[in-house]
């Protein structure tokens, strides 16, 4: 299958600290593939960057055959490329239904209530909370919308930055059964986590990061099984 | 009785005037994160604008209204294409800075242009007056307070209810989530400037009707006055801005009135201090909250 997207030789800093060193991956269409790592590894930095958030100075990002990484933040939902950043990063003082709006506000008018519905049966709970401020909603549902936000645009790609963070295990479970369900309704996920376990048991392939380096990849079946996965990442050893 | 009347109704014709311009002031800190003191002197751009309009093109009032609104607009997106978009990243002390440096540049052009005497801006006849309770009503005080409730439903409405209100809601609150939306930052700015100063040009046309005399500082003391009715009000917040802006137009009536003249702007920066001691965030502004 052809590739979705592929980062070629990507150096990202922060003033004159070098956070992301020469990363290099790619994700084929209708994948999941994970980036897991330590708190620090580089792996939101990692996403920023793919959504314009920030810049690499070497190096191409190409998504759908194009070279996006000079276009600015606001053109990648254009293109089919979604984030849920890390933090959610909700509208807090905006009711769920707004949020939903501005997550289509890339599309005609006339799209934006089958985008909406679409959205509200993944997750009915944000139609039962559609007039209420999003700030008052509790961290899972905060979650939920920013996921279901992120998917009013329809992406080719959804990227995800620590999704179950600060959840209760009841809710993470919820939220990677719907990561799955999204998945098998044909869309291609870049999933960042620090629950590699969780991570790992729905992704295709995985890359391991370090300190901003990749420094290991393979099926996510496999790194799960990997003695050194294990001993670093699952808290096991 | 009638002293005040007079008080209450001179004092929300001057408190619109205030509303009006801290509307400005709180838009674009509420969106581009940044104070424009260069704000007050769109206004005074705004008077000599109609001043010219009215005296040199032989425009008739309404129109020349609307030319002042069309210019001030357009001033205001020129300044933050040309002084502001480049400061983005900059640090906000830079901006400040530069806004300072905005306001003087703008004064001193209008003293090249119309010279330092005072010119008396055009007065609208015809409008009339009515009395109730032995208390005179100017025509243009009647325009001024409906003008000003028009454009503030107006407002309250683009900003609640079309995708572009929304848009720059959503900047306002989180730029990067905004972007991430696939709103332009850029362009939401740009016509936030475009409304404050079209706002800060109708005010500048109730200013002149109300004070007559305009000169190149003509804008300073309104716009401080009105940028301390926005952080009255709690800046970034535009019911704030429009409470904060009457309320302090009529404390300063009142206190014209009824204790001294010329302590009377005393008394209304006294009030601010108070107020932010008591809610540092202004009357209606919002505590920042985050939910981890």
């Amino acid at each position: 299958m052809a590739d979705l997207l592929s980062l070629e030789n990507i150096n990202v800093y922060y003033g004159n600290i070098h956070a992301i060193k020469n990363v290099s991956f790619h994700v084929q269409e209708g994948e999941i593939v994970t980036l897991i790592g330590a708190n620090g590894a580089g792996k939101s930095t990692t996403l920023a960057t793919i959504a314009g958030l920030m810049r690499s100075r070497t190096g191409s990002i190409v998504f759908g055959g194009e070279n996006i990484s000079r276009l600015p933040a606001s053109q990648m939902i254009r293109r089919g490329l979604s984030l849920v950043p890390e933090g959610r990063r909700i509208f807090q003082q905006m009711s769920v239904e707004e949020n939903l709006d501005m997550g289509a506000f890339t599309l005609d008018r006339s799209e934006v209530a089958a985008h909406e519905e679409r959205v509200y049966s993944l997750f009915p709970r944000l139609k039962e909370r559609r007039r209420q401020v999003a700030g008052t909603l509790s961290g899972g549902e905060q979650q939920m919308l920013a996921m279901g936000r992120a998917m009013m645009s329809a992406p080719r790609l959804l990227m995800l930055d620590e999704p179950s963070m600060g959840l209760a295990p009841i809710l993470v479970e919820q939220i990677f059964g719907i990561i799955r369900e999204l998945h098998e309704s044909g869309v291609t996920i870049l999933l960042v986590e620090q629950n590699a376990q969780a991570a790992l048991s729905v992704a295709n392939r995985a890359y391991v990061m370090e300190t901003g380096r990749v420094v290991m990849e393979g099926p996510g079946e496999e790194l799960l099984h990997s003695e050194k996965v294990r001993q670093a990442y699952l808290g096991e050893g | 009785m009638s002293i005040f009347l007079r008080t209450f109704i001179s004092g929300l014709n001057l408190g619109s005037i205030y509303a009006l311009i801290a509307l400005g002031y709180s838009m674009v800190y509420g969106i581009a994160k940044m104070l424009n003191f260069a704000h007050g002197d769109i206004i005074m751009i705004g008077a000599y604008t109609g001043i010219v309009a009215v005296m040199n093109l032989h425009l008739p009032p309404v129109v020349a209204l609307i030319v002042s609104v069309i210019v001030c607009a357009g001033l205001g997106m020129l300044i933050e294409t040309l002084a502001y978009k480049p400061l983005r990243q900059a640090p906000s002390l830079s901006v400040l800075i530069t806004a300072i440096g905005v306001s003087y540049f703008l004064q001193n052009l209008a003293l090249l242009i119309f010279g330092s005497e005072q010119k008396a801006y055009p007065q609208m006849s015809g409008l009339g007056s009515f009395t109730i309770l032995d208390v005179k009503v100017d025509g243009i005080t009647v325009m001024t307070l409906a003008v000003t409730a028009v454009i503030m439903i107006g407002l309250t409405l683009f900003i609640n209810g079309t995708r572009m209100g929304k848009a720059m809601r959503a900047v306002s609150e989180d730029r990067g989530a905004a972007e991430l939306m696939g709103i332009s930052v850029n362009k939401t700015i740009l016509i936030t400037f475009a409304i404050g100063s079209g706002l800060a040009a109708i005010a500048s046309a109730f200013y002149g009707m109300t004070y007559v005399y305009i000169k190149p500082t003509t804008g300073s003391m309104p716009g401080i006055k009105a940028f301390t009715a926005a952080v009255f009000g709690g800046i970034g917040s535009l019911p704030g801005a429009m409470l904060g802006g009457i309320l302090l137009g009529l404390i300063e009536q009142f206190a014209k009135a009824y204790i001294s003249t010329q302590w009377s702007d005393a008394i209304v920066f006294a009030v601010l201090i108070l107020v932010l001691i008591v809610r540092p965030t202004g009357l209606l502004g919002k505590k920042s909250t985050e939910k981890v």
